[in-house]
């Protein structure tokens, strides 16, 4: 699939390409409106694995298990979903073992739902509590550096690290 | 401390050696608590096999993460009743992905052994063979007798589509094996048997 800007931002795009230039082949996901663009792209491509998730702390254990298998993987979801890989990280966190999550936030900047409010409030400092490094992005044009900074701290430094793609960043859905 | 269907079930300390056979070929992947006791002692705890000492519900999707990384190789993840209860979601990702390299063998002694044998929804009528086939796993068996174990064997061979084999034990414990707590140093030896950059 060629960048089809109907389907999502150009930063999006930009930053599936650029994961995939950087070696990432298996893309693990949840459902999700922000990320639909990759999940789009990873479905239609015989270049990489896209793995549906019923839960994300199954794409921690899963990329761990590429790891193993010396393949670079990513783990696409929510925020809402941060709290659902918490013991799962202790992976991580024993094992060194290198993991890249992306997150799009809700719950934070112009948010119209109240019902997302309190894991989008929790995703960040549970993520930290279970020593996920985060790094947030605001602005479009810094997407791509800062999806290859996580990948250069996970992949060569051992670490776990979660991208939060900000409502800032993604917009807030009408509700 | 046995729970009421417990009674004539195998002993896990012969059933898993019959089944597992020889894995020195595999990628193993075992899930926490007993399932780790018996492929550690069965397995010596070499370097093509990372036993998994916490993270509870891990081994299902991380088999599978490593059977997606190296479709060349045959992955087997053994894991317990208890383990599988809690991340049931992750048989449905096998059967969305249907990898052929993938085989998962559960342990189900109908019990939470390592908290103090808790009867686990197995032993009140929760068949997780079904719940398997109903994943869309398409190979799949019940063991409740050493009778069962060639068949099982076979199937366990099967190189063209995921499978999944019950083992329905007794509540008797694991064999015992003291495994390698070091869970960066059992990455590295399994990582390196793969070579590659």
């Amino acid at each position: 699939m060629a960048r089809d800007l109907t389907l999502g931002p150009e930063w999006s795009h930009v930053m599936y390409e650029r994961l995939k230039a950087e070696g990432v082949s298996i893309f693990a996901w949840v459902p999700d409106g922000g990320h639909k663009v990759p999940i789009a792209r990873s479905l239609e491509d015989d270049d990489v694995i896209s793995v549906p998730l019923t839960r994300e702390d199954e794409g921690v254990a899963l990329l761990a298990g590429a790891h193993l298998g010396r393949k670079k993987g990513v783990l696409l979801v929510q925020s809402s979903g941060a709290g659902n890989c918490t013991n799962m990280l202790s992976l991580n966190a024993i094992g060194r073992f290198p993991l890249l999550m992306l997150v799009t936030m809700r719950g934070e900047f112009g948010e119209q739902n109240p019902w997302q409010i309190p894991m989008g409030k929790g995703a960040q400092p549970s993520l930290e509590a279970m020593g996920v490094h985060c790094l947030r992005v605001e602005r479009p044009d810094d997407v791509e550096t800062t999806v290859v900074a996580g990948l250069n701290m996970a992949y060569s430094a051992d670490q776990a690290v979660a991208v939060l793609l900000t409502q800032k960043l993604i917009g807030a859905k009408g509700f | 401390m046995a729970g009421p269907m417990s009674g004539n079930r195998l002993d896990r300390r012969e059933a898993v050696p019959a089944l597992l056979g020889d894995v020195s070929g595999k990628l193993v992947i075992s899930g926490l608590a007993g399932p780790a006791q018996d492929v550690g002692a069965h397995t010596k705890e070499t370097p093509n096999a990372f036993l998994l000492t916490g993270a509870m519900g891990a081994a299902v999707p991380m088999g599978l993460g490593v059977a997606l990384a190296q479709p060349d190789r045959q992955v087997l993840t053994v894991t317990g009743d208890g383990e599988l209860l809690m991340n049931l979601g992750s048989l449905a990702v096998v059967g969305a992905m249907n990898p052929p390299n993938l085989s998962i063998v559960c342990v189900d002694n109908g019990a939470y052994g390592e908290t103090g044998y808790q009867p686990s929804h197995t032993s009140r009528g929760v068949d997780l063979e079904a719940i398997a086939r109903g994943a869309g796993i398409p190979l799949t068996m019940t063991v409740d007798g050493m009778d069962d174990i060639p068949a099982a064997r076979d199937l366990l061979a099967r190189e063209d589509a995921p499978v999944f084999v019950l083992l329905r034990v007794s509540t008797e414990p694991s064999a015992r094996y003291k495994r390698s707590l070091d869970a960066v140093q059992r990455k590295n030896l399994f990582r390196d048997l793969l070579g590659g950059a």
